[in-house]
């Protein structure tokens, strides 16, 4: 069935969707970015409990309670509407977002502070778990069936949108109040700050309508009795529930996350890229990138969604490897000649005694700058042992805060945005190809544990197997990224023999 | 194309048990090398959470094996 719009206008519709959706990505990312900071005024000064806390906060908000999340808002979006479940997640996930950044530290109220925390976390983790099926599927409801892939496409910008609002407001409150205020309370104002943000999403939310064909499946008393057991106990169903997982999610998360998070990351740790400039070139990739979301969801109406998506997948199995052997060879000091430095600093020692012994470690840091324009800090470290007898034992150098030159820069940024490039082809299209995969009565059910497993759990995993990767012997820098070109592939094998291409049409009878 | 889809339907019912065996064996081996205390509880942790959400999903992926296998998919309800 065809359901045009009733009092709303698509826009209006798209527009308070995807800005409470926005909102909530946000929430749940600035806790991810800030977390070293929470980590040091919230949790104990001992890093074995601190450690044990941030495994629950990061494995189990991401990794049981988001899926979990996807069962029971979506079985709650399927039995009373889609509107009031996804504004019933905005405000859990907005109080607390908020409540997160009133929490008294450690020094004031104990493990009372790490325990909140946790519990905030997981509160995130379930409401993220079902709001992106209900937004996605509030969306899908109003548009024709035709033009799904492109008004659907504007809720799968606010992903990557939330991950930018979090990045910016972040780096903005920090250049605003310095590093230090920032550090003693500054970090709590994007919590705060989420209040307002959710307020007028709720606000906006409030007034829209139910989704048309919720409100007509409900007028003909056909909503779903047990939407659980329909979604995964009915063959007809659960198959098509796993054939998404395995034929398009669970590729769709590796390359999301490969993109967004294990990129960043890799040339601040691996490459050792200064703190601003790795933040900055994401921030360039995001923007140059976000456009194509719309762009491929809109191509999507017309070519069909699965190639487009598996061919995402596919220039990722191909090209991951070389991008990041890149990354690698431009940030590698050692290679450079006398001729090309400009100057070095004057170097600075210090002396510091090695716990428990009578030997010290002693340090010199200097600071070189390159006629390119890059700079980065050596750091030369030996330990002289009281006992004289021994040799001096001397480190390989160590170099940090590379800063990279003009050229280089702006390579690293087209390189980012080749892969959130990437990251558009395989999640633009993917809200209205799920929402097409499954019945209206158990839409909401049905489409959001796969999403939330495939891009929850095995995109969210990226950063823990790569490491688990690098641990085995004769691995390289690059070794990690043999999981997600591993889990792309499986997934782009399975998507492109089981799944079909159906392209929308204008007559198409909804189901 | 049906018969291929029915073919790696026997893969994929392998690679679910396999999968899971591979990640028992690394969460042993990982939790054995972390030093005792707190380290070695968070490792036990982590790969118990991992496991936890990793058996349903190599079950899913044996069940998706057997509907290739049987044929569930040669023509889905869209085409």
């Amino acid at each position: 069935m065809n359901v045009e719009p009733q009092k709303n206008s698509i826009f209006k519709v798209i527009g308070a969707s995807s800005l409470g959706t926005l909102i909530e990505w946000y929430d749940f990312y600035i806790f991810g970015s800030l977390a070293t900071i929470i980590g040091s005024q919230l949790f104990p000064a001992d890093a074995g409990a601190s450690a044990l806390i941030n495994t629950l906060a990061i494995f189990a908000a991401g990794f049981i309670v988001r899926p979990f999340g996807a069962l029971v808002f979506g079985r709650l979006g399927d039995l009373i509407g889609r509107k009031y479940t996804f504004l019933l997640t905005l405000v859990l996930m907005g109080g607390s977002t908020f409540l997160i950044g009133l929490i008294p530290s450690y020094s004031s109220i104990g493990y009372a502070a790490p325990i909140l925390v946790l519990i905030l976390r997981l509160i995130q983790g379930l409401a993220l778990g079902g709001e992106y099926g209900g937004a996605a599927t509030y969306v899908a409801e109003h548009a024709p069936a035709n033009k799904r892939g492109f008004f659907t496409s504007w809720i799968q910008t606010t992903a990557t949108g939330g991950l930018f609002l979090s990045l910016g407001i972040i780096v903005l409150t920090k250049n605003l109040l310095g590093a230090e205020d920032f550090a003693a309370w500054g970090w709590r104002v994007p919590f705060l700050l989420s209040i307002l943000l959710v307020g007028v999403s709720i606000y906006i939310r409030m007034k829209m309508h139910e989704s048309p064909m919720f409100t007509k499946l409900k007028t003909e008393g056909n909503i779903s009795k047990n939407p659980l057991k329909e979604s995964f106990s009915h063959k007809a169903n659960f198959k098509m529930v796993l054939l998404a997982l395995f034929g398009a999610t669970m590729g769709q998360g590796v390359i999301w996350y490969t993109g967004q998070f294990y990129a960043q990351s890799f040339i601040e740790n691996t490459c050792k890229v200064d703190f601003n400039d790795s933040r900055y070139i994401l921030l360039w990739g995001i923007a140059f990138a976000t456009p194509f979301f719309v762009i491929f969801g809109s191509w999507s109406d017309k070519v069909g969604r699965k190639w487009i998506m598996l061919t995402g997948m596919l220039l990722g199995i191909i090209f991951y490897r070389p991008i990041y052997q890149i990354f690698l060879d431009d940030t590698d000091v050692t290679k450079i000649e006398q001729k090309d430095i400009k100057e070095v600093s004057n170097p600075v020692v210090t002396k510091t005694l090695i716990e428990n012994t009578s030997d010290s470690l002693i340090t010199t840091t200097s600071q070189v700058t390159l006629l390119s324009g890059a700079s980065f800090t050596k750091i030369q470290a030996h330990t002289k042992y009281a006992d004289l007898s021994k040799p001096v034992s001397i480190s390989p150098d160590a170099f940090k805060d590379k800063k990279l030159s003009t050229p280089v820069f702006w390579k690293f940024v087209f390189l980012i945005f080749f892969q959130i490039l990437l990251v558009t082809m395989v999640y633009g299209p993917i809200a209205a190809f799920l929402v097409e995969l499954f019945p209206t009565k158990i839409r909401y059910t049905s489409m959001s544990l796969p999403y939330h497993v495939g891009n929850g759990v095995f995109g969210g995993l990226v950063p823990f197997i790569a490491t688990l990767i690098a641990s085995f012997s004769g691995s390289t820098p690059l070794s990690g990224l043999w999981y997600p070109i591993g889990i792309a592939a499986l997934s782009f094998v399975i998507g492109a023999i089981y799944l079909s291409n159906k392209k929308p049409d204008h007559g198409e009878a909804d189901h | 194309m049906n018969g291929l889809k029915k073919a790696l339907g026997i893969f994929w019912i392998l690679l679910g048990p396999a999968s899971i065996i591979f990640m028992f064996i690394q969460a042993i081996e990982k939790v054995g090398l972390a030093p005792e205390g707190v380290a070695k509880t968070n490792t036990a942790l982590q790969w118990g959470i991992i496991l936890f959400i990793f058996i349903p999903i190599s079950a899913g992926l044996v069940v998706f094996g057997y509907y290739a296998l049987k044929g569930e998919y040669d023509k889905l309800p869209e085409d």
